[in-house]
């Protein structure tokens, strides 16, 4: 059955990517101009500039190689909770409620004993249930997939958090004081991983892959999904990357291999 | 009949200065609000005075939906130039009477959300206790190592 529904799946991303594929070719016919016979302008990838829109011809997505993912290796929750100034920011919480954008979970397999780690994280899926379930609209997609919620319009009802299958969600219990600009976050909302919107709208990486890099790990791609050429299609392309609980066809942007 | 009325209207006279600091008092006093040092605003002051909340929430759409992130109305860039450390070093807190946004909220009787998820002073001081978060970091993994081991299906 659930095979069955995969293939459909499959059958599903395909008719979407052909008709991506054409749209992408389309687009590029129509950016190529004639400036004089024989010399054409192509227009190139550039950082967004502070006063353009965010667009939807791109998707942003990490790719999470867990075999280079280190048990017990924090960096990448380090740095998250670095970026955005989670560290000791709610004392009087639990350590449940404490938020936490970025999880690291432990996976046993019965059988055979094996362990490994990987971070969960807001799996920035294209058909998020957390959306679907908002009343106010606070939780909602940017164009460029990166799912948010807008806490200026948060009620903290925590729909979302209870339609989230991977648990990304955190509310925020406590008064809170001296956030960081990256992070605007307070009492009575729900907040989680931003892929670091703010990084991101500068051409920048996600804290999270920048500390995994630089601590040479190179367990996290983050790139454009629906660029070709970009080190994250090319590395799903070769090798393939597996989504957490692909059977509910969220189709996520970050995506798993070697599990 | 001339007299009397020169003597009514010296008494009409002295009462109306007798009143003037009177009602200076009853007043609710005008807040002092704080010159941010050399800079000039984004709009003049009188525009500024009526419109501010139109521009930081028409900015605040455009960031968080749209990813626009110019400067020229963001808070944070109102935060850097208007809150400012007197000169003891202290910064006042949004619920203040010193803190600029505050002073003239407080008087006018506003609300402001803006500071129960923005900072209310500049970034460069507000003092982050590395020492106290890395060690409440550790606790925190050591805690949640333990009850994370999940089974794979």
């Amino acid at each position: 059955m659930s095979e069955k529904v995969c293939e459909t799946a499959v059958k599903a991303q395909g008719v979407d990517q052909s008709r991506r594929d054409f749209l992408g070719k389309s687009l590029a016919v129509a950016g190529t101009i004639t400036v004089a016979p024989g010399v054409f302008l192509h227009q190139t990838a550039q950082a967004k500039p502070d006063d353009q829109p965010v667009t939807g011809e791109v998707r942003w997505g990490i790719l999470i190689d867990t075999n280079k993912c280190a048990k017990g290796c924090t960096d990448c929750v380090d740095a998250c909770n670095e970026e955005h100034g989670l560290t000791g920011s709610m004392p009087k919480s639990s350590d449940a409620q404490r938020t936490q954008y970025i999880r690291k979970v432990t996976l046993r397999e019965k059988a055979t004993g094996h362990e490994h780690s990987l971070p969960m994280l807001c799996q920035h899926c294209e058909h998020p249930p957390c959306v679907d379930v908002c009343p106010t609209g606070a939780s909602f997609k940017r164009v460029d997939g990166i799912v948010l919620v807008d806490k200026h319009i948060c009620i903290g009802c925590r729909y979302c958090m209870m339609a989230c299958p991977y648990k990304a969600r955190s509310f925020v219990h406590e008064d809170l004081t001296d956030q960081t600009l990256a992070s605007p976050r307070g009492k009575g909302t729900v907040e989680s991983c931003t892929l670091c919107v703010h990084r991101v709208d500068k051409d920048g990486t996600p804290a999270c892959v920048e500390a995994c890099n630089q601590a040479e790990h190179n367990a996290m791609i983050f790139g454009d999904l629906k660029d070709p050429q970009s080190d994250i299609s090319k590395a799903l392309k070769e090798q393939g990357g597996k989504q957490i609980r692909a059977d509910l066809q969220l189709n996520t942007g970050i995506r798993y291999q070697g599990i | 009949m001339t007299k009397r009325l020169l003597r009514l209207l010296t008494v009409l006279f002295g009462w109306a200065l007798l009143a003037l600091p009177v009602q200076g008092i009853a007043e609710t006093p005008f807040p002092t609000i704080i010159e941010p040092e050399g800079k000039k605003c984004v709009e003049p002051e009188e525009v500024m005075r009526r419109e501010h909340m139109e521009f930081i929430l028409h900015q605040r759409d455009e960031t968080m939906h749209r990813g626009i992130r110019t400067s020229k109305y963001s808070l944070a860039e109102c935060i850097d130039c208007h809150v400012q450390p007197d000169e003891n070093g202290n910064i006042a807190t949004h619920k203040d009477e010193e803190h600029f946004c505050n002073a003239c909220h407080q008087y006018a009787a506003v609300s402001i959300d803006c500071f129960e998820c923005h900072a209310d002073k500049p970034q460069k001081y507000i003092q982050r206790n590395r020492q106290t978060a890395l060690q409440q970091q550790l606790e925190q993994v050591l805690a949640s190592t333990a009850d994370k081991v999940g089974d794979q299906k």
